[in-house]
């Protein structure tokens, strides 16, 4: 393709908009990494985008100290419910998905409309009576009522549909059952290997909204050992004013709690986006 | 076959196939065999709690004298005209509709905009521009709200320093801003997952749809405009719809906020104002209020996808 003059223009000008965009995703983090070095009482003298001072060593050990390493069971038990909870989910919804795309049976489009539905229920909705109900079962403030119900997610199920339709073909199945392999089997042994792309991302997906979540352990959990991070620093955060030195290890908490996530997303990239376009049947 | 099949995987609703024929038995049992799991954990964490909150909507708590058991009893509609009767609650709707006209559009916009820049040819740099736009979606909500409170503190945000030079004293947490502040949270952590969804249903449209536009000299705004925008049109709708799911569940950010500034109630959304009375053990109440959020967003979600459906069809 030959560049005309015209297009190196508006390319200048498309990715000059693109640096300005880029700008403004990225500055509240460049800030909380920068803040991530200050004292407290530099975080609100000093200007807010430069360095003053290294202080970032000894953030770094008042955050891992604090409360007797309360911060690090903090991670340890987002790693803990993201982990478990996001490979159960990517599990079921990929069995469920793949039942929803490959069988044709008696209330299929009945449980995916169910399914679908379950999407739109806010979480608010759901937290509470949940709550309610496990509080019955002795299961509020353990690891389990947090756990449990992060396993369960339709838009995962939505997701291993869309991507099972699309990855597996019919053909495979077809010489599968020909060669008298059973359905249940032929999931584990050939779909589930065909879909697992797709299946990176719906983990990755629901990694993320477990280790998000606020609404769930704020109504589930009472004991702060079990708190996951995200609670953790919401409730440091409204102990600020009363203790203004918290302030730096709210900032440094806030900057250690996303980098596992963003690590994951560099290191997983591939993954993702293979899942986002997952390939076309071509026959 | 190619285009359906990539469609799909873009994120776009596939229709449900015409059942085939095949060996029924052992095909349903093996379905419903991958399904149940899922559905016992759905029956259990979905479908019960609704039936609960349900249920709980149509009950109070009383007591028969002052110190004695507290019964539950059947309350008919009294809680649904409660809620409605609540200031804190029906103002807290007005606000988050409010938010969703002014914010969902702002959002998808700039969303649309990025992923037609980056499927263009005259953007360099893409993958560096498409990770720094997806990373605020690795940020949790409680995180974003965090940092972002002290962005916007007058005393720490490095706004207020610049401008404070000029005279200029903006108070970004103040009752009237407040609402467009947590706006910007929003806006800053879901454009990019937004961008991302529309990118790869515009990567996925096979190149030959706007190979012979091009070669007939159509323009790159007039080929994005008129062939991959609608080409892409329910994927937005799709955004759209989940835009106004996460609307109307507003919680994280303007919970931490209120933590910040006096100008957020403890009723300041829907999800919050349900909360409150959860908290305060006015669980017929809370429910009351849960269930009409719900049925709300049912409609609103419902009404949307009516109104583009029928303009896609003209």
């Amino acid at each position: 393709m030959t560049t005309q003059p015209s297009t190196r223009s508006s390319s200048v000008v498309v990715t000059t908009a693109m640096f300005v965009a880029a700008v403004y995703f990225l500055l509240p983090v460049v800030w909380l990494a920068i803040s991530a070095t200050k004292s407290a009482s530099d975080l609100s003298t000093t200007f807010g985008l430069w360095f003053s001072g290294n202080h970032l060593g000894q953030n770094l050990h008042d955050t891992v100290t604090f409360g007797d390493g309360l911060y690090l069971r903090w991670l340890a038990n987002s790693a803990l419910y993201s982990v478990v909870g996001a490979a159960a989910a990517t599990l079921l919804s990929a069995m469920a998905g793949y039942a929803l795309a490959k069988f044709s049976f008696r209330g299929r489009s009945f449980t995916f409309s169910a399914v679908l539905a379950g999407v739109l229920v806010p979480p608010t909705a759901l937290a509470v009576p949940l709550f309610l109900m496990l509080a019955g079962a002795g299961l509020t403030n353990t690891a389990w009522s947090v756990l449990l119900p992060s396993m369960i997610s339709p838009f995962g199920v939505y997701l291993a549909r869309v991507y099972a339709a699309a990855s597996v073909p019919d053909e495979i199945l077809e010489a599968g059952r020909i060669d008298g392999a059973g359905d249940v089997r032929m999931f584990y042994t050939v779909s589930l290997r065909l879909m697992a792309p797709a299946l990176v991302t719906i983990f990755l997906f629901q990694f993320v909204a477990i280790w998000n979540n606020f609404l769930l352990p704020l109504v589930m959990l009472t004991s702060d050992r079990l708190y996951p991070v995200t609670l953790g620093l919401y409730t440091l955060n409204t102990q600020i004013t009363r203790d203004p030195d918290l302030k730096a290890v709210v900032v440094t908490g806030s900057l250690l709690s996303i980098i596992p996530l963003i690590l994951a997303f560099l290191a997983l990239q591939r993954f993702w986006r293979t899942g986002l376009a997952a390939g076309a049947v071509k026959d | 076959m190619v285009v359906a099949a990539s469609r799909t995987a873009a994120g776009v609703p596939a229709r449900p196939r015409v059942a085939r024929r095949r060996r029924a038995g052992t095909s349903t049992r093996a379905a419903w065999l991958l399904l149940a799991p899922f559905l016992v954990g759905f029956a259990v964490f979905y479908v019960a709690p609704i039936v609960v909150a349900v249920v709980k909507s149509f009950t109070a708590v009383t007591r028969t004298s002052t110190y004695g058991r507290p019964v539950e009893v059947f309350a008919g509609l009294g809680n649904y005209t409660a809620a409605l009767g609540d200031a804190g609650f029906t103002g807290s709707v007005g606000r988050v509709l409010l938010f969703g006209v002014v914010q969902i559009p702002v959002m998808l916009g700039l969303a649309l905009v990025l992923a037609l820049a980056l499927d263009s040819a005259v953007v360099r740099l893409r993958r560096f521009f498409r990770l720094a736009f997806f990373l605020p979606y690795a940020v949790p909500g409680v995180i974003a709200a965090v940092m972002w409170g002290f962005f916007y503190a007058p005393n720490l945000s490095p706004v207020n320093q610049l401008l404070d030079p000029a005279g200029i004293h903006p108070d970004l947490l103040s009752g009237n801003v407040i609402l467009y502040s947590i706006a910007n949270i929003v806006t800053w952590t879901f454009t990019g997952y937004n961008m991302l969804i529309l990118y790869s249903s515009l990567q996925a449209i096979p190149t030959q749809l706007y190979e012979a536009a091009r070669l007939d000299g159509a323009s790159g705004w007039a080929i994005a405009w008129r062939i991959k925008v609608p080409v892409i049109a329910p994927s937005l709708v799709l955004t759209g719809v989940f835009s106004i799911i996460g609307t109307f569940q507003l919680f994280t950010e303007p919970q931490v906020m209120a933590g910040v500034s006096s100008a957020v109630s403890s009723s300041y959304t829907p999800s919050m104002a349900a909360y409150a009375q959860i908290s305060a053990q006015n669980y017929g109440l809370g429910a009351a209020m849960s269930v009409l959020v719900t049925l709300l967003i049912a409609i609103l979600s419902w009404l949307f996808f009516r109104i583009t459906r029928a303009r896609a069809a003209l």
